[in-house]
């Protein structure tokens, strides 16, 4: 029992750090880049792709043994399109200007290879439950990395977070960083720190050296 | 040719039902039939999201419309939508009504809380920097003049272009832009135009942020040509919205 919940626990683990879409596979990097302008818009889009997600994996995870393999992939794109579509509707409803804000890239989750992704590797061959905390882990990892650009990207460009200034009348905004431009620029910066925490624990792991030990 | 028999008719059914070849394939009517079932799914899933959202995006909808006519008309209470017709009649538009006939121009009646106009506002475009400016304008009939600008939708640069709703100095040229027609109503007296930042002379001209010139044009676009559309149809009818009906 307690390895099957340690399984379970690993797989919605999995998602928001040792497979981190965004930062570990570097994946759907269209609206990474995109949307991440403010922390407001980031988080929304985030959490839009996490519904989106965890609703058609579980689906996918429900249809699986009665889809044929030959209509598997349109099957899983109608049902993405199709909560995408809900969530486009419930966007429109919530809020006006964070619709016009995300713009095209609301609709365009439906081509995000991460869902795509998590229903043929992972939904289409476990039960529901499994399928759709690996897709809310997947998900919470993308709307975290998706935050993580947003909120430098306000913080130095336009010196708010969620609307809010935070200096005094002095701050001059470093604008690069909301244009096209400072998303590579912080996106890069974000894959270097990942990258140097991850060989600072190699580092750390690895004994002395005594033999062929360390994988 | 190393296999000379795979021709010959006779050897082919026999390499088909061969039990080392591909997985079998599924029946026609399981793909159909599980196609069906998920369309049918989905579908009913956007039906619910749509009627289940509905009310609430009229409502947002409208109270953005209502939001940026308030703000160029800062007297307004309510409003009413219109279109102005091609051979220049007025009719009023419905609750939910969208689609606007060509040829139409749409814009609003804003009543102040006694039900006497406020003013009239409508929408233009121009092309920006980045992409179309949207904006809205707010029109007084006593000064045949715009009293106000806001953005309705625009992705000028940050910093740059975005500074048409920030730069006082350039809203300044909104308080009484004048828009005045012809004696014969048919056009407008003067085109509306940017210039540079410190060379406007004229009332209808506008004074242009500097390094933004470019979507500062587009905002003189955008009410020049919505002007010249609307109000040649509308200044004749105004008695017709005088008070709210
Ligand atoms: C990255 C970049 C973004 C710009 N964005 C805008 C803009 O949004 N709106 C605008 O009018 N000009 C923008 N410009 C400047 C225009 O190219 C042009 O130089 C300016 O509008 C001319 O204004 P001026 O005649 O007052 O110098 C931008 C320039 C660069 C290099």
């Amino acid at each position: 029992m307690n390895t099957a919940h340690y399984k379970t626990w690993d797989e919605f683990t999995e998602g928001i750090w040792r497979q981190n879409p965004v930062f570990v596979m570097v994946l759907g990097m269209c609206p990474v880049l995109a949307v991440s302008v403010s922390a407001v818009n980031a988080l929304s889009m985030g959490l839009a792709t996490l519904f989106v997600l965890v609703c058609s994996c579980g689906l996918v995870s429900l249809l699986r043994r009665m889809v044929p393999k030959e209509v598997r992939i349109a099957v899983y794109i109608v049902i993405i399109a199709t909560f995408v579509t809900a969530v486009d509707y419930a966007i429109q409803a919530i809020s006006l200007a964070l619709y016009d804000a995300l713009g095209a890239f609301i609709q365009l989750i439906v081509v995000n290879c991460i869902i795509l992704g998590r229903a043929e590797a992972h939904a289409s061959k476990n039960p529901p439950l499994p399928a759709m905390l690996n897709a809310a882990g997947m998900g919470i990892g993308f709307a975290i990395g998706l935050f993580a650009l947003g909120a430098v990207r306000e913080v130095l460009g336009a010196g708010t977070l969620f609307g809010i200034t935070l200096f005094g009348a002095g701050f001059q905004p470093w604008v690069i960083m909301v244009l096209p431009p400072g998303g590579f620029f912080v996106l890069g910066a974000w894959l270097l720190f990942f990258s140097w925490l991850e060989r600072r624990k190699l580092r750390r792991a690895a004994p002395p050296m005594e033999a062929g030990q360390h994988v | 040719m190393s296999e000379p028999s795979s021709t010959d008719k006779k050897v082919i059914p026999i390499a088909v039902a061969a039990p080392e070849a591909a997985p079998p394939e599924s029946p026609t009517g399981a793909m159909i039939r599980t196609l069906g079932l998920v369309s049918a799914i989905c579908g009913l899933i956007i039906v619910g999201a749509y009627q289940g959202t509905y009310d609430a995006v009229a409502a947002n909808k409208r109270i953005a419309t209502e939001r940026a006519v308030f703000k160029v008309l800062p007297k307004a209470k309510s409003i009413a939508e219109f279109l102005a017709q091609p051979g220049g009649g007025i009719l009023k538009v419905g609750a939910g009504e969208t689609a606007i006939p060509a040829g139409s121009v749409k814009f609003f009646a804003a009543y102040d809380e006694s039900g006497k106009l406020a003013g009239i506002a409508a929408e233009g475009v121009g092309k920006g920097y980045a992409d179309n400016v949207r904006i809205m304008f707010g029109y007084q009939p006593d000064c045949q003049c715009v009293v106000g600008i806001g953005v309705v939708s625009m992705r000028e640069t940050p910093g740059i272009g975005d500074k048409i709703i920030t730069d006082k100095e350039f809203l300044a040229n909104f308080t009484a832009l004048d828009v005045k027609l012809k004696a014969d109503l048919s056009a407008l007296a003067n085109e509306v135009k940017a210039v540079k930042r410190g060379s406007k002379t004229n009332a209808w001209q506008i004074d242009a942020i500097a390094g933004a010139t470019i979507t500062s044009r587009a905002v003189g676009k955008a009410i020049n040509d919505s002007a010249q559309a609307l109000l040649p149809r509308l200044v004749p009818k105004l008695d017709t919205l005088a008070t709210k009906s």
